[in-house]
């Protein structure tokens, strides 16, 4: 358990009569890039949003770091997590959007500070000072003080990732965090998250960019109709997938 | 095109006839309309200022006497008590109705609408005449457990005086309407906002107040200056309560001494003058809460709407 970041057994979810995720199984190790990949629609990002209860399960279990999400265990009884309990959970894992969702009214600094100073209750002092070796990390030291509108989609989404670390997770989450940007500027967004994964960060990472899978991935999730239909080493997975429907997949976004 | 594209000559005008030097300017402008327009407006504007001069009915030394006229001023500063109050007994009862009507639980926003829906159905100045005679349903107003024991209990012509009746008239209706805007200025708020204040694990009463309150301020600010101008005008409706209001002011002092055009033109010039203030102070107030220019949302849409409309010059254009 103690080297398990992500269990995940018969997860399911549906929105209305339709069944988003027809049954998860999963485990993710500590440390490890997980990238999924899939067709729009395949439930990869509904995945990835019931990690930090952004969703809720209707099924089955995940567990982060062996903690039960969005559910306790009560004298042998199932109950639901209220909205603290909830939200003590999702300080431990980091979110980066594919919008960005950079708070307009905030500075860079603000951003990046907020989560920590109001919910960590953490000195305004340190986390400045964290905030600006965050922002020298993703490149932006010159742009402490500016509004998020004033910056390029790379900047904004470079900012998300620095906010997102400010709060120490110990799991981060990536939905589609390259898909909103121009062409040029993925490049600068991609550096920054393969920094974070040589540093060790654990990262689940629902993406369209097989050459980062490829590249940074320690393992690829292929789903399908909301459903994993393969899963593996992701140079395997790429070079010789096994199944019709991955092929299919691949032969379109390669 | 580009590399279809020639030279663009001005000096030889091409097969079409058309001259290239003469298109490089700009067009001819005709201005007669325009004058002719402007002399009608201005002489209009001449004869109506002829007859506030000029016909004696007016009565300006009596206007301006009264306009200054302590009597009209504590009038006025009753009003201008009445119109803060009311108001920021709507505002606080419109974001509580905002919130409940947005909440969940479908018996709490149905309750919420149900509210919104009378005290907006109900012309305001019959519901300032149901709190005047407040007495005549409810003659003791008590504090106690429902159908239990009763701790104290006051006679409502005590409570309720006309300034109360005006308060709670006036601000439970302007809550119904300050709560369609403050729910349109939630509503507004891109959804991944919360979302992203949500994964940062900030609690829900952090992320309203934090997050999606600011942001919704740009919505909610520009109709509560319209609001508290109206307001400001609306709370004349309150002498009939009895309640020395401006107008009301104003009506005493006419029904002794019978100048009613000119008190009323003096009562008139306040409401005018304090309505100047305050549609200047909400142009500050709306600046300092455009801080970042513009919302998430729309700057990603802006910049991508952008590329594409923005014009090749021949030069860069693709080879």
């Amino acid at each position: 358990m103690t080297d398990v970041m992500i269990e995940a057994q018969g997860v399911t979810k549906s929105f209305g009569d339709l069944e988003v995720l027809k049954g998860i199984d999963l485990t993710i190790p500590k440390g490890s890039v997980t990238c999924i990949i899939g067709p729009s629609g395949s439930g990869k990002s509904t995945f990835l949003r019931c990690i930090n209860q952004l969703e809720t399960l209707d099924g089955g279990y995940i567990l982060v770091e062996g903690q039960p999400v969005g559910v306790k265990i009560r004298k042998g009884r199932l109950h639901a997590q209220n909205n603290a309990e909830a939200a003590r959970m999702r300080e431990n894992i980091g979110m980066v959007f594919q919008g960005f969702n950079l708070f307009p009214h905030m500075t860079v600094l603000e951003n990046i500070c907020e989560a920590p100073v109001r919910v960590k209750k953490e000195s305004r002092k340190a986390v400045q000072d964290r905030a600006r070796v965050l922002l020298e990390r993703v490149g932006l030291s010159e742009k402490v003080h500016a509004y998020p509108a004033s910056l390029s989609g790379g900047q904004q989404q470079r900012v998300a990732i620095a906010r997102a670390l400010a709060m120490e997770p110990r799991l981060m989450l990536f939905d589609e965090p390259t898909s909103a940007l121009d062409p040029e500027l993925v490049g600068e967004v991609l550096d920054v998250m393969r920094k974070l994964a040589d540093g060790g960060m654990t990262m689940i990472v629902v993406t369209h960019e097989i050459g980062f899978a490829r590249e940074v991935g320690d393992h690829l999730i292929f789903m399908d109709g909301g459903g994993i239909v393969e899963q593996g080493d992701p140079r395997t997975v790429l070079r010789e997938p096994r199944h019709e429907r991955t092929k299919q997949f691949l032969a379109k976004v390669i | 095109m580009a590399n279809t594209a020639t030279e663009p000559n001005a000096k030889a005008p091409a097969g079409d006839g058309l001259d290239r030097q003469l298109l490089m300017g700009r067009p001819h402008q005709r201005h007669g309309g325009l004058w002719l327009t402007a002399a009608i407006v201005l002489f209009a504007i001449f004869l109506v200022g002829y007859s506030l001069v000029t016909n004696p009915r007016f009565e300006w030394n009596v206007v301006f006497g009264w306009f200054t006229s302590e009597r009209l001023f504590t009038g006025l500063l009753r009003t201008l008590g009445l119109t803060a109050i009311s108001m920021a007994v709507g505002i606080v009862v419109g974001v509580l109705l905002a919130l409940a009507r947005l909440a969940p639980n479908a018996i709490v926003a149905g309750t919420a609408a149900f509210l919104v829906w009378l005290f907006r159905g109900v012309p305001v100045f019959v519901q300032l005449l149901f709190w005047g005679f407040i007495a005549a349903i409810y003659p003791r107003i008590a504090v106690g457990v429902p159908f239990g024991p009763e701790f104290f209990s006051v006679d409502a012509n005590v409570l309720i005086t006309p300034f109360m009746a005006a308060i709670l008239g006036l601000g439970l209706n302007e809550g119904a309407y300050m709560s369609e805007i403050v729910r349109a200025g939630l509503l507004s708020v891109h959804r991944g906002q919360a979302e992203a204040a949500t994964a940062l694990g900030m609690r829900r009463f952090a992320i309203l107040s934090r997050i999606v309150l600011p942001q919704a301020m740009k919505i909610i600010i520009p109709p509560t200056g319209n609001q508290t101008i109206s307001m400001l005008k609306t709370t004349s409706l309150v002498s009939v309560l009895a309640f020395p209001e401006l107008l009301y002011s104003a009506q005493l002092v006419y029904s002794a001494n019978f100048k009613t055009i000119p008190l009323l033109i003096a009562a008139s010039m306040w409401y005018l003058l304090v309505t100047s203030i305050l549609s200047l102070g909400q142009y500050f107030i709306e600046r300092h809460f455009n801080r970042g220019g513009i919302t998430a949302g729309r700057s990603n849409r802006r910049r991508k709407a952008k590329a594409p409309s923005s014009p090749t010059t021949p030069q860069e254009a693709r080879p």
